[in-house]
């Protein structure tokens, strides 16, 4: 079960500029933290988050341990064309989100 | 003919001048006057707001069959909307109780009882989900505690914990949130008190947290004993505190610094 929040237009004027948001649940735990059994609690963190258009790499962003928990990311693409932005989440322990959001041009 | 015109008008005009002194007189302020304006879009946005994560994790954790009876929540209740004002008046006391539960205690209820499934700990995730998914279905609903005479005096003990000055500190709840609400402690507004959001996501928690959370927050702060987990005086204080809300909107999942 994944968890995600993704807010675009649904349609958008050729060569305007339109803001994709992405809102995720992740806990972002940073490794450094003891538990309450007194053990360091594992690092578990999303490590890189790409956005792509139509499959072009439109958007790339590293993440690092000093980033919150449900790390909120908000960008800027101006739309040629109809199409469809594909976000992919990337992390520690083998995680993998992706998700699709499509834009129509008017 | 005219006279009667005169007359309805001058209800109209009358009517409308005691609605206006009514909002006027109501001073109560929401936690999230008192917050910057970048915390309340934060709140304001669904796609920002990371409550919502939450109430979206509720709505799946709503379908979901389980427990002994292999029962969802979706299927003796259908969908979410059915939960409407159901937030805005608990706690409650539930059929065949004589004691009030808040709504994450009656949603446990409704595990053990209807799905046989364990109840879920304390401020665990899926309890605040499915807490946060309910609440967010009466968001924009003024807050309308039940006239059940039974509640009466679960309350009054609410007021009486409310008022009661407790741990090193010597403070009550009153002491900051009704005689100094406002004014500043530590560089910070110290708000109302009204639990008009919850369960609130707070930022500094990194993470969604029930009422009870943010009372154990204030009497460690007061450096007075917290209650233990499932305690009474939890459900008292909340009602308390939602009758004296009673009226405001409840605006949860609700965003806090």
């Amino acid at each position: 079960m994944s968890n995600v929040l993704v807010n675009a237009p649904k349609t958008a004027k050729r060569g305007s500029s339109v803001e994709i948001k992405a809102l995720i649940l992740h806990p972002m735990e940073t490794g450094f933290r003891p538990g309450p059994n007194g053990r360091i609690i594992p690092r578990n963190i999303i490590e890189r988050f790409t956005a792509t258009w139509n499959g072009t790499e439109i958007f790339d962003m590293e993440m690092s341990l000093a980033i919150a928990a449900n790390p909120f990311v908000s960008f800027f693409a101006v739309v040629s064309e109809s199409g469809t932005v594909g976000l992919r989440w990337t992390g520690d322990e083998g995680f993998v989100v992706e998700e699709q959001i499509a834009i129509a041009v008017e | 003919m005219t006279a009667l015109r005169l007359g309805i008008g001058l209800a109209i005009i009358f009517a409308a001048s005691y609605a206006l002194a009514q909002g006027a007189a109501d001073k109560r302020r929401s936690g999230t006057q008192d917050m910057s304006d970048a915390l309340q879009k934060m709140q304001e946005d669904d796609a920002a707001n990371p409550g919502m994560l939450f109430v979206q994790l509720g709505g799946q954790l709503w379908g979901k069959a389980t427990g002994a009876a292999g029962k969802s929540c979706a299927d003796c209740h259908g969908d979410g909307t059915s939960m409407k004002g159901v937030a805005v008046r608990y706690p409650a006391i539930p059929k065949d109780a004589d004691a009030p539960v808040d709504l994450e205690g009656r949603i446990n209820l409704c595990r053990t009882a209807n799905q046989q499934a364990d109840s879920f700990p304390p401020e665990s995730r899926e309890l605040l989900a499915l807490a946060a998914y309910v609440a967010h279905q009466s968001r924009g609903l003024p807050i309308a505690p039940p006239d059940d005479p039974r509640l009466v005096a679960f309350r009054a003990r609410g007021q009486d914990l409310w008022k009661a000055r407790q741990g090193q500190l010597n403070l009550s709840c009153a002491i900051c949130h009704d005689d100094n609400a406002g004014r500043k402690l530590a560089g910070v507004a110290i708000p109302e008190a009204h639990p008009t959001g919850y369960p609130i996501y707070r930022l500094e928690w990194q993470t969604l947290g029930s009422l009870k959370r943010r009372l154990r927050n204030c009497l460690a702060g007061i450096r007075a004993e917290t209650y233990a987990d499932g305690a009474p005086e939890y459900v008292m204080l909340d009602l308390f505190l939602m009758d004296r809300a009673r009226g405001m909107m409840l605006e949860s999942p609700g965003v806090r610094p």
